[in-house]
């Protein structure tokens, strides 16, 4: 399984995400491969999922991945919840 | 690596705009040699070509932008703003708590960004750094003394 964590940069914010992310899905035993990507690179790369902000996911509404919107990066429990409404363990 | 040192943090700091808000924050960097000035404008450019996408939590935001854009070393620079700044954000308006991150490509960023995640995951710790008077409750926050 494959997942993009999505910023306009690629540089910090999507790293954040990825870190929490990354740390959810271990913490629920999921194996997938997480990488953080700027917004113009991840609507060229393939993916199962993509993890982004309210903001970025209107421009990823044609990107065949699944598009999970995180709307606080810090919220552990919302990142949970995004997570198992969308990505069966 | 420089992380919420002394000199990169400013308390109450009055700001209007987004942009003088971004700036405040990526001065801070600026006047410790940690990015070149050119940078800061390239954050406040990205703002305004990526919209608020960096407004990351209620009140947070991490204005950044590539290090090709300036960045000499991995750093933190922290603003509380005096009144909060509507910075378009959907969720997260408006924002009181600016950190300027100097992305750079080496070892140390990802370290950088790992001491910004533990600070910002506590609730507790984001709720103190909205009440601090000075530096030095700063440090306690952050656990350094």
């Amino acid at each position: 399984m494959k997942i993009l964590c999505v910023c306009g940069l690629g540089q910090g914010t999507s790293l954040i995400l990825r870190m929490n992310v990354e740390q959810a899905l271990g913490e629920k035993g999921i194996m997938a491969d997480v990488e953080h990507i700027d917004l113009s690179s991840a609507t060229s790369m393939s993916a199962d999922y993509i993890i982004t902000s309210n903001e970025l996911a209107e421009s990823l509404q044609d990107h065949p991945a699944k598009v999970i919107i995180v709307n606080n990066y810090f919220d552990m429990d919302e990142i949970n919840a995004a997570i198992e409404n969308n990505i069966p363990a | 690596m420089k992380f919420l040192e002394e000199k990169l943090v400013a308390l109450d700091i009055p700001a209007e705009t987004p942009e003088a808000a971004i700036k405040a924050a990526g001065d801070l960097l600026v006047a410790s040699d940690l990015v070149e000035s050119g940078y800061v404008e390239a954050m406040v450019e990205s703002y305004r070509e990526n919209g608020p996408y960096f407004v990351l939590a209620p009140q947070i935001a991490l204005p950044h932008a590539r290090p090709e854009d300036g960045v000499k070393e991995a750093s933190v620079a922290f603003v509380r703003l005096k009144d909060p700044v509507v910075f378009g954000s959907a969720a997260n308006d408006p924002v009181s708590l600016v950190f300027a991150l100097g992305a750079s490509t080496s070892d140390e960023h990802l370290l950088v960004m790992k001491e910004l995640v533990m600070l910002l995951n506590n609730p507790e710790k984001v709720e103190r750094l909205k009440n601090i008077n000075s530096y030095e409750e700063l440090k306690i926050v952050l656990g350094r003394n």
